[in-house]
C-alpha cells in the first residue's frame, strides 16, 4: 500500500494541515526540527531503532539509534552554548559525510542558531564569501579543512571560533580554534530545546545566481511540514524501510530529504562518505538491503556507463523505490534503470529556494519517462508566458516554471539581499529561472535554464564567479565562461580565456588556470575546457554576450547578431 | 618507472591532498576514496598528458584507471611505450 494512496484523490481538497496533524502540530505551537527529528521519534517508542548506518574510508563503520541522535546532538548544542552561541546566530558545517555533520545538523537547530552547510570542496574563496555574507560566528570542521579556514581568518572577523571535531591533541590549536569530539562530551542533564516557531530561521543554504555574488536562502522551522509530507508521498517511506540519500548536505537535497525528510518520519538511513564507485554503491545497496533510494542524473548515468554486468554481480532485491534530483533525468535512465534495477528512477523537480519537491513522477502514478511528472498536491504550478507573465494553456508551448507562493518551505527571502527575493515574484508567480512545457495531460517537460547559471553535474555554478576569479590568475586578461555539453554532467564549464601579453599558450600555463579556479572556488566550477581567443564578442559598452558563446558550444542558432550587439 | 611513480605521487600530494596527515601509497584509492573527484580528474589527466607529452583517449580515461598512483602509472606507460 503506497502512502499517497491515489494522486487524484490527494489533490482534491488538499491541506497542509495534513501534515500539521500528522505531526502533531497547531498553529502557534512550537516548532523545531532537531527535535521533531530526534527527541519526538524517541517519545514514539522508536528510540532503539538505527536512524543512521554509516560507511566511511578505510572500511571505517558506525551506526546510532534515534536516542543516540538525540543525545548526540543535545551534546553539540550543549556545546555551542557554553561557547556563547545563541539563538540566530549563524553556525556553519564545514565537513565531509562524518555523522557529526548529520547529527551537528540537529545540533545547532536544537539551540534556535540558523545552520549554514557548505559543501567541504569549496575552496578558500567559495567558503569566503559564503562566511562574510552570512557573518557566521562560527564554523564546525575537520582537521583536513582547517587549512582552508586559517587562510580566511583575517577576512572574516566574526567568525569567533573555528570547532574541529577529530583534533589529534598533538598539534597546539590555532587561533579562534577549540576541539570538539563527539563521542567524549559528556551527555548534558536538562538539555532544553530553544523554543523555535513556526517562521524562525532555521538553514541557510547559498545557492549561485548569474550575476553577482552566492546568495543564501533563508528557510524556517515550518518548511518541516512540506519536507515531512513530501518525503512520505514521493518517497514513500515506510517504516521498515532502508532509505539511502546519495546527496551530500552541503546542498539541499542533503538536508531536506538527507536528514529532515526521513528522520521526522522515523526511518533508517544510510550514509556512504566514500566516494563514488559503481562496485561500491552496488555492495552498499546489497550489504544494507536498501529499499529506497533517491540519487541524482550525473550518478545515475555514471552507473548506466559502468555497465549492465556489474549488475548481475550483486542481489539488489531489496530496491523496491527509486528516484532523482538536481538536474533533468534523460528518458534514456528512467527506462535503462527498469530494465536492471526493475523499477524506473522517479523524476523529481524542486530547488534550493523551494525547499521541497515541487513537481514530481509519484509511485503508482503512469510515468513518461524524460517528463518532470505532476505538481505535488497544494502546489499551484503553471508555466507562464515570458513577455505577459500570464499562464499559457496551449499544451507543448513553451514557457517559464511558475509556482503560486504559499508552500511551508519556501524561501522567506535571501540573507540581506531582499532587493534580489523581490525579482524572482512576477504577476503573483514565483518563477525558478528554468523553462518548460507541459503537455495535454499535465506533465510537465523540461527545456532548459532561462539564465546563464550552469548546472554541472547537478551543482549550479556562476558563470560570473569563475570569471571574476578568472581575472584573478596571472595571465589572464579577460575570461568569459558558458557551459558546453558533457554525457555525464549534462554541463561542464568552458571557459574563453584572453591572454595577457606576454605569455603563450601552454599546456602547463592551461593546467596552471584550471587549478588556480579548482582550488579558489571548486572542483565543479573548474573550467573542463579551455579555448583561447584573441577577443571576446562585446556589446558596444563591453558587456561580455555569453549567449553567442553559448550558442556556438550547443550548435543553436546565433540569430540576428546586429540585434545582439545592442545593449540588453 | 618508479620515476614516473614518484612524479605522479609527489603531483597527487601536492595538488590534492587536504589532509596533511594522510598517509598516500601507490595504492591509495583516489577516486573511490573521495581524495580525486570526477572533475579534478580532469586536470590530472590533463597534466599527465602535458608532463609527458601524451593524449589519453576519453575511454582509456576512466575512474578505474585513475583509482591509484599504480594504475595511473601503468596507464601512462601504455602510452609512453
Amino acid at each position: 500500500m503506497l502512502n499517497i494512496g491515489s494522486y487524484e484523490e490527494r489533490i482534491k481538497d488538499f491541506d497542509w494541515a495534513i501534515s500539521e496533524r500528522e505531526l502533531g502540530y497547531k498553529e502557534g505551537d512550537l516548532i523545531n526540527i532537531g527535535c521533531y527529528c530526534s527527541d519526538r521519534i524517541c517519545k514514539m517508542g522508536k528510540g532503539d531503532r538505527v536512524a543512521l548506518y554509516w560507511e566511511g574510508m578505510h572500511d571505517k563503520r558506525k551506526q546510532y539509534t534515534f536516542d543516540q541522535i538525540r543525545i548526540n546532538s543535545n551534546k553539540i548544542g550543549d556545546y555551542l552554548r557554553s561557547l556563547g552561541i545563541k539563538n540566530e546566530d549563524r553556525v556553519c558545517l564545514f565537513l565531509d559525510k562524518v555523522p557529526e555533520l548529520f547529527i551537528g545538523f540537529l545540533g545547532v537547530l536544537k539551540i534556535g542558531a540558523i545552520v549554514q552547510p557548505l559543501f567541504s570542496a569549496f575552496g578558500d574563496e567559495s567558503l569566503h564569501v559564503r562566511l562574510e555574507n552570512a557573518e557566521t560566528t562560527a564554523i564546525i570542521t575537520q582537521r583536513k579543512h582547517v587549512g582552508k579556514v586559517r587562510k580566511l581568518l583575517d577576512k572574516t572577523p566574526h567568525l569567533k571560533h573555528v570547532i574541529i571535531i577529530d583534533h589529534d591533541g598533538i598539534k597546539p590549536l590555532k587561533e579562534r580554534e577549540t576541539a570538539f569530539d563527539m563521542e567524549s562530551y559528556p551527555e548534558p542533564q536538562n538539555f532544553e530545546i530553544f523554543p523555535t516557531k513556526a517562521e524562525s530561521p532555521s538553514v541557510l543554504h547559498y545557492t549561485s545566481g548569474t550575476t553577482g555574488q552566492p546568495k543564501g536562502v533563508k528557510h524556517v522551522h515550518y518548511s518541516l511540514i512540506s519536507q515531512y509530507l513530501t518525503t512520505k508521498w514521493v518517497l514513500d517511506l515506510q517504516d521498515d524501510d532502508i532509505y539511502w540519500c546519495t546527496a551530500d548536505p552541503g546542498w539541499v537535497t542533503g538536508t531536506s530529504y538527507g536528514i529532515i525528510g526521513p528522520w521526522s518520519l522515523g526511518v533508517t538511513q544510510f550514509v556512504s562518505d566514500v566516494g563514488f564507485s559503481a562496485e561500491a554503491w552496488y555492495q552498499f545497496i546489497e550489504k544494507y538491503k536498501v529499499t529506497v533510494w533517491y540519487s541524482a542524473p550525473t550518478a545515475i548515468r555514471s552507473l548506466m556507463k559502468a555497465g549492465d554486468e556489474i549488475i548481475k554481480k550483486f542481489d539488489l532485491s531489496s530496491l523496491r523505490l527509486l528516484a532523482s534530483v538536481g538536474e533533468p533525468l534523460n528518458a534514456k535512465a528512467v527506462t535503462w534503470s527498469e530494465e536492471v534495477f526493475g523499477h524506473p528512477f522517479l523524476d523529481t523537480y524542486w530547488q534550493t529556494e523551494t525547499g521541497s519537491m515541487m513537481l514530481t513522477n509519484f509511485p503508482g502514478m503512469k510515468i513518461k519517462p524524460g517528463s518532470m511528472g505532476k505538481p505535488f498536491p497544494g502546489i499551484t504550478a503553471a508555466v507562464l508566458d515570458p513577455k505577459t507573465h500570464e499562464p499559457i494553456n496551449e499544451p507543448g508551448r513553451i514557457g517559464l516554471i511558475a509556482f503560486k507562493p504559499g508552500w511551508p518551505s519556501m524561501i522567506r527571502t535571501y540573507w540581506n539581499n531582499e532587493e534580489t527575493y523581490k525579482s524572482k515574484f512576477k504577476n503573483g508567480w514565483y518563477l525558478p529561472g528554468d523553462r518548460a512545457s507541459i503537455d495535454s495531460d499535465g506533465y510537465f517537460w523540461f527545456v532548459g535554464r532561462d539564465d546563464d547559471v550552469i548546472n554541472t553535474g547537478g551543482h549550479l555554478v556562476s558563470p560570473f564567479e569563475i570569471e571574476s576569479a578568472l581575472l584573478e590568475h596571472e595571465a589572464v586578461a579577460e575570461s568569459a565562461v558558458v557551459a558546453k555539453p558533457d554525457e555525464v554532467n549534462m554541463e561542464v564549464v568552458k571557459a574563453f580565456v584572453l591572454l595577457k601579453p606576454g605569455y603563450e599558450v601552454d599546456d602547463m600555463l592551461e593546467l596552471s588556470i584550471m587549478n588556480f579556479i579548482r582550488k579558489k572556488l571548486s572542483s565543479f566550477a573548474m573550467p573542463q575546457e579551455i579555448e583561447y581567443v584573441d577577443s571576446l564578442p562585446k556589446t558596444r559598452s563591453g558587456k561580455i554576450m555569453r549567449r553567442l558563446l553559448h550558442a556556438k558550444e550547443w550548435g543553436e542558432e546565433i540569430g540576428d547578431t546586429s540585434t545582439l550587439e545592442d545593449d540588453e | 618507472m618508479e620515476n614516473i611513480k614518484d612524479i605522479v605521487l609527489e603531483y597527487v600530494i601536492n595538488e590534492y591532498l587536504e589532509d596533511e596527515d594522510e598517509e598516500l601509497t601507490y595504492d591509495t584509492p583516489l577516486i573511490s576514496g573521495g581524495i580525486v573527484d570526477s572533475f579534478s580528474m580532469v586536470s590530472l589527466k590533463r597534466f599527465l598528458e602535458a608532463k609527458y607529452k601524451i593524449s589519453i583517449p576519453d575511454d582509456k580515461a576512466t575512474p578505474e584507471a585513475f583509482d591509484t598512483v599504480n594504475k595511473i602509472t601503468e596507464l601512462v606507460k601504455e602510452f609512453t611505450g
